[in-house]
């Protein structure tokens, strides 16, 4: 345990310039790797990988899974799952810088610890479901589909913004 | 020209750490844009700190922007970049269970991942949660299938659908984000600094932000002057690489081979007939579509032919060589892959798979006819309906026993000719490019 105190958060960026950053880092996903941005495409390899391994007969089984992972293809031997690593490690780096690395559960103040971390699970399954459904999650879709101008990914975009402001003002004891 | 192949360049490992080095970059932004936190991503929807609006509408018209700017420069082939498929209705259902999932839980799959590698006990169980609910589709999305494919329209651009030039469209976002961060910079104000509405409030203050917002709008506006490069231009970008298939002939497939592919149950094939009305109704290889030259460049049909199995192959033909190379020249230079011509064009076929001549005869001035001119006369307009337009290819031997079972009614003396055919040899020239299977980190 350190004696002194620790030293308070940076703050964050101008969300312009990070928006342009952003821009610019999507701009060479596309011109290095002939693809967007993402991260829910490579949880669901990880995602199938711990299956294979528990249940590989299953995989094999389900055609929705067996096109990832059927007999040897290994399904962590993919692009986006490096894509996965280096978001985590790129978070974890800029985490450091900003003297953010700290556990903590971040909540409204309303509501208790067990209530937030139903909700993040609940969330996250909700959010998951619908990434898969919606072939893409906001990375995926919205932003790497919306700069190319997909057509999907406008409606898909606009469809998430409103699915969350219709619900927002029945949960804002949760958030405010 | 881009997107790069690293793999052909560099080996099999670089699209792996170019993917590590791009997710680092993704990672360390969005945690610095305050991604990892979820009451920042939640204050979105209460109108107090609109952030994440901020940071999404500008990374997508600064990549827009620079996207189309290189593709109307022809630095980037946009036929190599995936753009995610739109299938609209499960899209639209799938973006409101996310908005659900976003506003119960806090996150997005992608800030989720950043939370939880700066050790957020939420952003880690979300991400957990995410891997639930990815699990729960796979293992139940054969009840829904038929939805979950429904409203298919394939590669589906904003230009298309709008009719609008590309450099157009990315104006016109532009503008539109533009025009919502004003509003979000005023309801961060009122709304959530409770100060009152000013003027002054409304517009950028700061000699940066305009520059920064001039300087997107003059990116687009270049954009739109440069304009999108018409088929002529197209070909020029791609003429030095694939003109070789033409000087070389590899693009242009014997008749008999084609014959043969028609027939084999392992490929797809197309044929594209790019003549006139009236020769295609006289006859018509099996199944060919009539395109003129002109007509190939039509988004919709191209689109068509973008979503078609990766094992099909495409065929170009008419009465001879001179427009099936033209029809060549602009699928490839589309980014249309497995296109081929059939050589001799029509001519060619009917001199090798003869038609009887109680159908069609040989035109008597065979030698001093003009080039694209059908060199055969048809009694009668036949279409594809004659053996001539599905031939039996040469090279099909069934041992006699088998050609009979599967004929009944042929009698001894065909399955024995069947069984000797001895066909002459002929150089096969139909290579199967599968297209790189490039797929967003989502898909």
């Amino acid at each position: 345990m350190s004696q002194k105190q620790p030293k308070a958060a940076r703050p964050y960026i101008n969300p312009y310039l990070g928006g342009a950053l952003l821009g610019i880092v999507l701009f060479l996903a596309y011109v290095l790797t002939g693809a967007g941005l993402g991260a829910s495409g490579a949880i669901e390899h990880v995602d199938i990988a711990v299956v294979d391994a528990v249940a590989p007969s299953h995989v094999d089984r389900v055609a929705y899974l067996a096109e990832k992972a059927g007999g040897d293809r290994n399904p962590l031997l993919t692009p986006p799952v490096f894509m996965l690593a280096g978001t985590v490690l790129g978070g974890f780096l800029s985490g450091l810088f900003g003297r953010r690395v700290k556990v903590e559960l971040r909540k409204g103040p309303r509501i208790s610890g067990g209530t937030r971390v139903a909700l993040a699970l609940l969330g996250g399954a909700i959010m998951g479901f619908g990434a898969r459904m919606a072939r893409g999650c906001t990375s995926g879709q919205a932003l790497s589909g919306g700069a190319l101008l997909s057509v999907g990914s406008w409606a898909f975009m606009f469809a998430v913004f409103a699915g969350a402001y219709a619900l927002a003002w029945f949960l804002r004891r949760v958030w405010n | 020209m881009l997107p790069l192949n690293l793999a052909e360049s560099l080996g099999g490992w670089a699209p792996y750490a170019a993917s590590m080095l791009v997710g680092i970059g993704f990672g360390a932004v969005l945690e610095q844009s305050g991604f990892g936190d979820s009451r920042k991503l939640a204050a979105q929807f209460y109108l107090k700190d609109l952030t994440v609006l901020k940071v999404m509408f500008t990374a997508i018209v600064v990549a827009a922007a620079l996207m189309a700017l290189f593709s109307a420069l022809g630095l980037v082939d946009m036929q190599r970049v995936f753009v995610p498929p739109t299938f609209l209705v499960p899209g639209i259902v799938g973006g409101l269970v996310m908005g659900v999932g976003f506003i119960v839980g806090g996150f997005c799959p992608g800030t989720s991942v950043v939370s939880a590698s700066t050790l957020k006990l939420d952003g880690i169980l979300f991400a957990l949660g995410v891997a639930v609910g990815i699990g729960v589709f796979g293992e139940t999305v054969h009840l829904f299938e038929d939805f979950w494919y429904s409203s298919s329209l394939g590669r589906f651009v904003l230009p298309e659908l709008l009719g609008l030039p590309t450099g157009g469209v990315v104006l016109a976002v532009v503008l539109m984000a533009l025009g919502m961060f004003v509003a979000a910079e005023v309801a961060e104000a009122v709304i959530g600094r409770s100060e009152p509405m000013r003027l002054r409030t409304w517009l950028p203050r700061r000699g940066v932000r305009l520059a920064a917002s001039g300087a997107l709008v003059a990116l687009a506006a270049a954009t739109l002057v440069i304009g999108d490069p018409t088929p002529e231009e197209r070909w020029e970008r791609v003429s030095a690489e694939a003109g070789a298939a033409l000087t070389g002939r590899d693009a242009f497939v014997d008749p008999r081979e084609v014959a043969e592919l028609a027939e084999d149950t392992s490929v797809y094939t197309r044929f594209i007939d790019v003549r006139s009305e009236t020769d295609y109704n006289l006859f018509h290889l099996y199944g060919a579509v009539r395109r003129p030259v002109s007509e190939l460049s039509d988004p919709a049909f191209l689109r068509e032919l973008g979503g078609v199995p990766t094992n099909t192959v495409i065929f170009v033909v008419s009465n001879d060589e001179t427009e099936a190379t033209e029809g060549w020249k602009r699928l490839v230079a589309h980014g249309v892959p497995n296109v081929y011509i059939v050589e001799g064009g029509m001519n060619g076929w009917l001199k090798r798979f003869a038609p009887p001549p109680c159908l069609a005869t040989p035109i008597p001035d065979w030698q001093s006819r003009e080039d694209e001119e059908l060199a055969f006369v048809f009694r009668l307009a036949v279409g594809d309906c004659c053996n001539t337009a599905r031939p039996e290819p040469p090279g099909k031997k069934l041992p006699g026993d088998c050609f009979l079972a599967v004929n009944p009614g042929a009698n001894a003396q065909s399955a024995t000719r069947a069984a000797e055919a001895r066909p002459e040899e002929f150089p096969h020239k139909v290579k199967l490019r599968k297209k790189a299977a490039v797929k967003g980190g989502c898909g």
